[in-house]
């Protein structure tokens, strides 16, 4: 068990063709993810890395029974790419897709929402469970099969921590990227949400960041309902307001979103808040009596 | 990216939304010529409306927005203004140089009924995704200072992206401001052609402070503040192209050329890392050794000898620094490549006078370490994000 995507995971990439999703693609098939095809409309017919290619999601999903959706569409493209999936039946859209116009990203989560279907992301790097099924950018080998969950909102900071947690003798049940964006399919309750009903998953590393307030509503529906450990990072605590650091999402506005706010109401919510991003592993190695 | 009120008010006109316009310069004289235009019949003794021209809110408040009440004054108001360094609320201690002024006629003038200013804007709600309209009978101050001296005269209402914004929900909002008659209609109409700007221009904020109804009972812009998603620049060229970069730090416009997104911070310890998340963490983890963060810096998912080159240049233009890590994690970034690429760049530069600290963690990061330990460079190379920290700690004391 796991959550979001497992061995049985039928996926597919939009934008299969492209030099993104050539790359990635070889990488999920490589991590022994189930990839059972792509899209590229104008491509459809032909065979790419071994795969079919479909000229829509629709066809795609009608031929190969896929459930799970990976986007490399370009941002002015993407968002009718993951309404085009929502269309067709895909359960669960995981957009990689960074630059996505916000007034497009308006439209997309609107039309998802009333299907019902889980977007993870755009601007993020996807989402792995270790050992059965990666379906994003992240690299592999870093991870480790085990019962920690991890749901963040940058790439290459989660890599951190996942590394940090395989260092300290543990693995994860899954890993959620769910985006540096304004506006993004899944917040971080949402991600709780699913490790609180997943037997596999023990506890919980959730990394934030400057910006909106997804972490302090995490962490408000967390204090009642969370039933398993919970070890959170905000970083920017040092960044200036007013200025967007990288993420479209990530900026101090209107004196909203700072990262000593976000830790404080984290920490009144009884997470375990780790100030040193160098520190979570070993913070999560003491809150669960593991020796390193 | 952030518009001059002239720039923004240009574009709520094309949309048939009336503004108070008028003159705008970086040129004294120009601006006396033309202000004699302002009003049909010049006399002389005409009030004018002076505005400095930068990104950032507060002006009046700096002393940035004056009034002069003959055409005389105006030549001194002006003269003050232009050119002045101006300090607000959100410019910093600094502050920035006023480059152009605009001269507007007085919009408050004599007639039958009262004026007076509201305010009114639309941004994006992140909590719900959707865009939200802000209202408020109390214009003319910053809605921060509103919602905490009135907070039960803001109206908030959400626009539904199906259906847009529809009339009804315009006469609500207009209603609850107090309009009635001719002068509900006149609002209903200046708020969905705001919509239709916010829109159509891609924006990410719309703030019309104050909204002025008139004493002949029109409703004008006599303020308008607007920004541009970034993201979206790629479908509205022609706004690009009006973009004012006088007022940014030259580093990050140097920056911006190269392909990173660099922000100048005022510590002793430069960094540079690939992800804009690990670049805050790696900025936190400078503070927590002791250090201040001289920058973020991200290189991007393509880092290579190129942009490390272009990094190290651009942080080791800021005279502040004292030291420099660098923390790059590895995916699709190949560690190896990126330590090839510090000893090139160490070595195209010559000689580097601050101890650096290089941390390659992922992809290939053994090759890496061993790369940058032969190198027999003034490099430092750590393994973990605790060890980086120590070093960090270390070349500092």
């Amino acid at each position: 068990m796991s959550i979001l995507v497992n061995k049985n995971s039928k996926v597919i990439v939009q934008g299969f063709t492209g030099s993104e999703g050539t790359l990635h693609a070889t990488q999920m098939i490589e991590y022994g993810t189930n990839l059972v095809g792509g899209v590229t409309p104008g491509k459809g017919g032909q065979t790419h890395l071994n795969k079919p290619v479909f000229n829509t999601v629709d066809a795609a999903v009608k031929a190969t029974g896929a459930n799970v959706s990976i986007i490399f569409v370009p941002p002015a493209f993407a968002a009718e790419a993951i309404m085009e999936a929502a269309d067709a039946g895909i359960e669960l859209i995981i957009c990689i897709t960074e630059g996505i116009p916000v007034q497009d990203m308006i439209y997309a989560k609107k039309y998802i929402t009333d299907r019902g279907v889980r977007l993870i992301g755009p601007n993020c790097p996807g989402v792995i469970t270790p050992g059965e099924c990666k379906v994003g950018i992240m690299p592999g080998f870093i991870h480790n099969p085990g019962r920690i969950g991890v749901v963040s909102r940058s790439g290459t900071l989660t890599y951190e921590t996942v590394d940090q947690i395989t260092k300290i003798g543990l693995g994860q049940s899954t890993c959620v990227g769910i985006g540096g964006d304004p506006i993004i399919g899944s917040t971080h309750l949402d991600i709780l949400k699913l490790f609180n009903e997943d037997p596999n998953t023990d506890a919980v590393v959730m990394i934030g960041e400057i910006g909106g307030n997804n972490e302090e509503i995490a962490a408000e529906w967390a204090k009642n309902h969370f039933k398993k450990p919970l070890v959170g990072f905000i970083a920017g605590q040092t960044a200036p307001p007013g200025r967007r650091m990288g993420h479209a999402g990530a900026i101090i506005a209107g004196g909203k979103g700072a990262a000593k706010d976000k830790m404080a109401v984290m920490q009144d919510c009884g997470i375990t808040v780790v100030e040193s991003p160098a520190e979570i592993g070993s913070t999560l190695a003491r809150v669960l009596g593991v020796k390193v | 990216m952030k518009l001059h009120e002239y720039q923004a008010k240009a574009i709520l006109k094309r949309y048939g939304i009336e503004v108070s316009e008028g003159v705008v310069s970086d040129n004294l004289e120009e601006i006396m010529e033309k202000s004699k235009n302002l009003y049909p019949s010049f006399t002389g003794n005409e009030i004018y409306v002076v505005k400095a021209q930068v990104h950032a809110g507060g002006r009046g408040k700096g002393g940035g927005v004056k009034i002069a009440k003959t055409y005389e004054e105006l030549k001194t108001v002006a003269s003050n203004i232009l050119g002045m360094t101006l300090v607000t609320p959100q410019t910093g201690p600094k502050g920035v140089i006023v480059r152009k002024i605009l001269v507007t006629p007085d919009a408050f003038y004599p007639g039958p009924s009262k004026p007076k200013e509201y305010y009114l804007s639309i941004t994006l709600d992140r909590q719900i995704s959707r865009d939200v309209i802000i209202a408020s009978s109390e214009g003319g101050m910053d809605i921060e200072e509103v919602a905490q001296k009135y907070p039960e005269k803001i109206i908030k209402d959400h626009i539904d992206p199906v259906v847009g914004l529809r009339d009804f929900q315009a006469r609500k909002i207009g209603y609850q401001l107090g309009f009635e008659g001719n002068l509900l209609k006149e609002f209903v109409n200046f708020l969905k052609k705001l919509y239709k700007a916010y829109q159509g221009a891609d924006c990410s904020l719309v703030e019309i402070n104050p909204m002025l109804k008139t004493s002949d009972d029109k409703i004008i812009a006599l303020d308008a503040k607007m920004d541009i998603e970034d993201n979206a620049l790629f479908r509205q060229k022609e706004y690009e192209s009006w973009r004012d970069t006088s007022e940014d730090e030259p580093l990050e416009i140097e920056a911006r050329e190269h392909g990173l997104n660099y922000i100048k911070l005022d510590g002793n310890v430069g960094c540079m890392v690939n992800g804009a998340g690990l670049a805050m963490a790696t900025m936190d983890i400078i503070k927590l050794s002791g250090g201040e963060p001289a920058n973020f810096l991200d290189v991007g998912g393509g880092a290579n000898a190129k942009t490390v080159e272009a990094g190290f240049r651009i942080i080791l233009k800021d005279p502040n620094v004292k030291a420099i890590l660098i923390n790059i994690f590895g995916g699709i970034v190949q560690c190896d490549r990126v330590a090839n690429g510090v000893v090139e760049a160490y070595k195209n530069i010559g000689n580097i006078p601050v101890p650096i600290v290089v941390r390659l963690q992922g992809t290939n990061a053994d090759k890496a370490a061993q790369i940058i330990n032969q190198s027999g460079l003034n490099v430092v190379s750590a393994i973990t994000l605790a060890e980086a920290a120590q070093k960090v700690k270390q070349v500092l004391s």
